[in-house]
């Protein structure tokens, strides 16, 4: 069925068919809502797409790890019965330094480290597992006087308290300290710090010294809480996620149409009343929902002038610069790692030898250049799913961080440069890796921003730091899914909680607009 | 300041100077003169009643040359405008003025001023205060270029019932079709200068727009071509009094822009001041409009009101109270002045709900120092419309030959 097909008018239409938008449009056609879903690439998944980079080589464009998603949603998607299936779970994460051997991050593995790491991965999960019910939730409005924004606080506060005294005492001290500070504290080992800062920063534009990273950390161990704590790959890269959500949409009714960019939202009367497409024809709708980002929603896709000044300039204040890379290597066999377990090479591989190391590594991005020395994160997703190469060659797939949205020297010289130096950084680890590589591939945050339409190339559309968190992200006056236009929604990974594959601002908005749109 | 002249350091000299101080320096006969955005200016030349009844009554120059000045340009300049304003600006003509607000998002009032036409995207706009940081904000998105021109363009206010007889004799050919709010092109001692009939006071009057090499030719052009019309130099506190007669408001006395205030509650919205005529809620949107909207339909909560007070004393500062006991407070005088020319004691006045409607009787609360003795006075204040004087003669054209 071709857009000329579909119908003139739907009850909502949804701009974006990234996983936020899926699982968006998927809820509200559970609920009955004539949903469309108007995506500009010519398949579904956006950022969580598969991709094929070399003849034959297919990897998971951004994120290659599915483990922040929430059991429930996925539950309630039936995305299992919509033909997702898992090519590995419970991934282990192993630690890359040079001139020791690699270390299993896990309770057992971890020699005279054990003990701390064990008592502080309880309290992270105690302090994870409070934040956990935020992130499922629309954010409260500040300064209402309407009991259910001040029952949600109050729920917040209660969690915090009910935590005990020193667990209270403890998550109020670390909630605003940096991760590296926090780390120091716990552990002498640089690899484990390391290892656990990466998690902190990965996807930010954060060093392990920047404020607010040991918020950033629990955000993330709050959703893996929701996600069941576990690394997993889906069988066939991440875009298979996208099309099981895709089906699932579709099952309730959705019609999603790709190849189908949206130009413009129509405003009649102050109201989002439908969406022109670049094509030229427009598709009437009640209720706009877009999963862009909110740049690209605001400026791009509405117009500053149907908004208020102060709101646009809140809008284009809103830090929006990637620092994340993705590199893609065609391997003509499995690489191999020094020292490596086999069962390490199915994992995820972290390079962060240190604090220090991460810190360097981000002094670079600061000044608009890309890390020297870069930190990464590494899976061989062909290990687990072999049918993402042709027989017997293998995918590498990394993000290489920091590389930085705007690099002072521009791309087109820095990129051969710094994707020899990923490569050689990776020599360093597997020697033999230069010679097996058949293919290349370097996404840096501008062919991100190209690509996947997605302003400054941020994984999460907009930083998540604690300015643009919660009840204000991603700005004041839009922070509940809502817009200062009726009949406009956000759904995307700009709005609370955030992105990273989990979806939950796609379902939190659906549940917004069915609040809100009789 | 000459144009060769090395300007010191500005930590030496804080004020700056317009293309008319050496000439208003001359005139000074009480050495008072006061800042103006960032411009030393006139206070008071040689007594304010003096000066106020030659604008009532002859003609008056008044330096205007620190109003700010924004030059606004570019295809959507137009757009720009409309957005920013509450007014239609795509119904101001080429060569034509509007008075004109704006505000933040909630709706509360950042300024007021003058936008001035000059061609198809093609503006200038005025206003007392500094607001470059808003407009850029607000140029986000619109293809449009905000410079500020203070310094380039020098400006006079020719105000007062003989200033088109003076503007006559210094051979502004065509003067007489020049109609309120108009833009016209003129020289004055073979200096070109922009003429729009518009001003401060409630009265005829025009205002010239000139660069800043011309300035102290076109005064003295004017001051000769004036001398038998009784044209004088003015200062602010006159022009002050003739303000508040023609019910103008005026920034940091009768409101505070809201990007500048602190306290929760001392924003002013239009509607409050009595400017709903200003907001056109149909015209697209505009910054504030949602908030604008949702205030007209919930009623303003006070409002800026004319008072006309009884006694002599100007009502300055005065507490409103709904009796004469004072024991409900329900407003405050923003601004008050004894009106020479309608005899009446007159001020603008922040009045809550409902005690804002026309005809209704107030009490004021006016301190008098009589001899360093303090005394406190009642007087009963009725509210009345806005403007209190609003002559004929501001609005004849061709205007009277006086």
């Amino acid at each position: 069925m071709s857009i000329e097909e579909v119908k003139s008018s739907y009850d909502c239409v949804v701009i974006g068919a990234g996983h936020n938008g899926l699982v968006c449009a998927a809820t509200l056609a559970r609920s009955g809502r004539s949903v469309l879903v108007l995506e500009a690439a010519g398949q579904v998944g956006g950022a969580a797409s598969t991709r094929e980079f070399a003849t034959g080589f297919r990897v998971s464009a951004c994120a290659h790890l599915l483990h922040l998603m929430s059991a429930d949603l996925m539950r309630e998607l039936n995305l299992a019965g919509m033909g997702l299936e898992y090519a590995a779970v419970d991934m282990p994460t192993t630690a890359l330094a040079a001139g020791q051997p690699p270390m299993v991050v896990s309770e057992d593995r971890l020699g005279s480290e054990g003990a701390a790491y064990v008592a502080y991965a309880a309290r992270m999960r105690r302090f994870a597992a409070v934040l956990a019910p935020i992130l499922a939730a629309v954010p409260p409005r500040l300064g209402t006087q309407r009991w259910k924004d001040r029952l949600a606080l109050l729920g917040a506060g209660w969690r915090i308290r009910k935590l005990g005294r020193r667990d209270m005492r403890e998550l109020l001290r670390i909630g605003g300290m940096n991760v590296h500070d926090l780390l120091q504290e716990n552990f002498t080992s640089p690899v484990l710090q390391g290892a656990l800062a990466a998690d902190a920063v990965l996807g930010t534009n954060f060093g392990p010294r920047s404020p607010g990273t040991v918020l950033t950390l629990l955000y993330r161990l709050a959703a893996q809480a929701s996600a069941g704590a576990a690394l997993a790959q889906p069988k066939g890269g991440m875009g298979a996620l996208c099309e099981a959500l895709a089906r699932s949409a579709t099952a309730a009714g959705a019609d999603i149409r790709v190849s189908t960019p949206a130009a413009r939202i129509v405003v009649e009367q102050d109201r989002a009343a439908g969406v022109v497409l670049e094509s030229g024809r427009s598709i009437a709708a009640r209720t706009v929902i877009s999963s862009a980002d909110p740049k690209t929603t605001f400026l791009r896709l509405l117009g500053a002038h149907f908004l208020d000044a102060g709101f646009v300039r809140s809008v284009n204040h809103l830090r929006t610069r990637g620092l994340a890379a993705k590199l893609h290597l065609a391997l003509d066999r499995a690489p191999r790692f020094t020292d490596l377990e086999p069962a390490s090479l199915g994992g995820r591989l972290l390079v962060a030898p240190s604090l220090e190391h991460i810190e360097h590594a981000y002094n670079h991005a600061k000044y608009g250049e890309y890390s020297a020395a870069p930190l990464m994160e590494v899976t061989v997703p062909t290990v687990n799913d072999p049918c993402l190469a042709p027989p017997g060659r293998h995918v590498l797939s990394a993000v290489v961080q920091y590389a930085p949205y705007g690099l002072k020297e521009g791309w087109q010289h820095g990129r051969q440069r710094f994707t020899d130096l990923a490569i050689d950084t990776l020599e360093g680890y597997a020697p033999g890796l230069r010679a097996s590589i058949i293919g290349v591939e370097l996404l840096t945050p501008e062919d991100i921003e190209r690509d996947f339409r997605i302003t400054g190339g941020h994984w999460h559309h907009a930083e998540l730091a604690f300015d643009q968190f919660f009840m204000v992200r991603p700005v004041p006056g839009a922070a509940q899914y809502l817009t200062p236009v009726d009949g406009l929604f956000l759904c995307g990974a700009g709005c609370h909680p955030g992105g990273g594959v989990m979806g939950a601002a796609g379902r939190n908005a659906a549940h917004q607009v069915l609040k809100q749109v009789s | 300041m000459p144009a060769d002249a090395v300007r010191p350091p500005h930590f030496e000299q804080p004020l700056l100077q317009t293309p008319f101080h050496a000439r208003a320096r001359a005139l000074s006969q009480v050495d008072s003169f006061i800042p103006w955005a960032g411009y030393t200016t006139v206070d008071v030349f040689t007594h304010v009643e003096q000066e106020y009844f030659a604008i009532r009554n002859a003609s008056t120059l008044y330096d205007l040359t620190p109003m700010v000045k924004y030059r606004i340009t570019g295809r959507g300049g137009s757009a720009y405008l409309n957005r920013l304003v509450t007014r239609d600006v795509g119904k101001l003509k080429i060569d034509r003025v509007a008075y004109c607000v704006w505000c933040n998002d909630a709706g509360h009032l950042i300024d007021d001023g003058t936008v001035f036409r000059f061609g198809e995207n093609e503006y200038r706009l005025c206003t007392a205060e500094r607001q470059i940081d808003w407009l850029l904000d607000s140029a986000v998105g619109f293809e449009v270029d905000v410079t500020e021109i203070t310094e380039e363009v020098a400006a006079l206010a020719l105000q007062g019932p003989t200033s088109f007889a003076v503007l006559k004799a210094a051979g502004l050919a065509g003067i007489e079709r020049l109609r309120p709010f108009e833009i016209g092109r003129f020289s004055i001692a073979t200096q070109p200068v922009t003429v729009s009939r518009t001003g401060f006071t409630g009265d005829l009057g025009y205002e010239i727009w000139m660069v800043p090499g011309s300035a102290e030719v076109v005064w003295d052009a004017l001051m000769v071509a004036g001398r038998s019309r009784g044209i004088r130099a003015i200062g602010s506190q006159a022009l002050n009094v003739a303000r508040i007669e023609a019910g103008f408001i005026s920034p940091k006395i009768d409101f505070l822009s809201a990007e500048r205030t602190i306290r929760i509650g001392r924003e002013r919205s239009p509607l409050e001041l009595g400017l709903a005529w200003l907001v056109d809620f149909d015209k697209g949107h505009f910054t504030g409009r949602r908030a604008l909207l949702e205030e007209s339909r919930r009623g303003v909560r006070r409002r800026l009101v004319g008072l006309d007070v009884e006694g002599n004393k100007p009502a300055h500062n005065a507490l409103l109270y709904a009796q004469r006991s004072g024991k409900h407070e329900i407003g405050f005088v923003t601004s008050a002045t004894w009106s020479p020319t309608c005899k009446r004691n007159i001020a603008l006045a922040m009045v809550d709900a409902p005690h804002f409607a026309v005809g209704g009787i107030l009490w004021a609360d006016i301190y008098l120092n009589r001899e360093l003795v303090w005394e406190r006075r009642m007087a009963r204040s009725r509210v009345v419309e806005r403007p209190f004087f609003a002559p004929d003669r501001r609005r004849a054209t061709p205007p009277a030959d006086f």
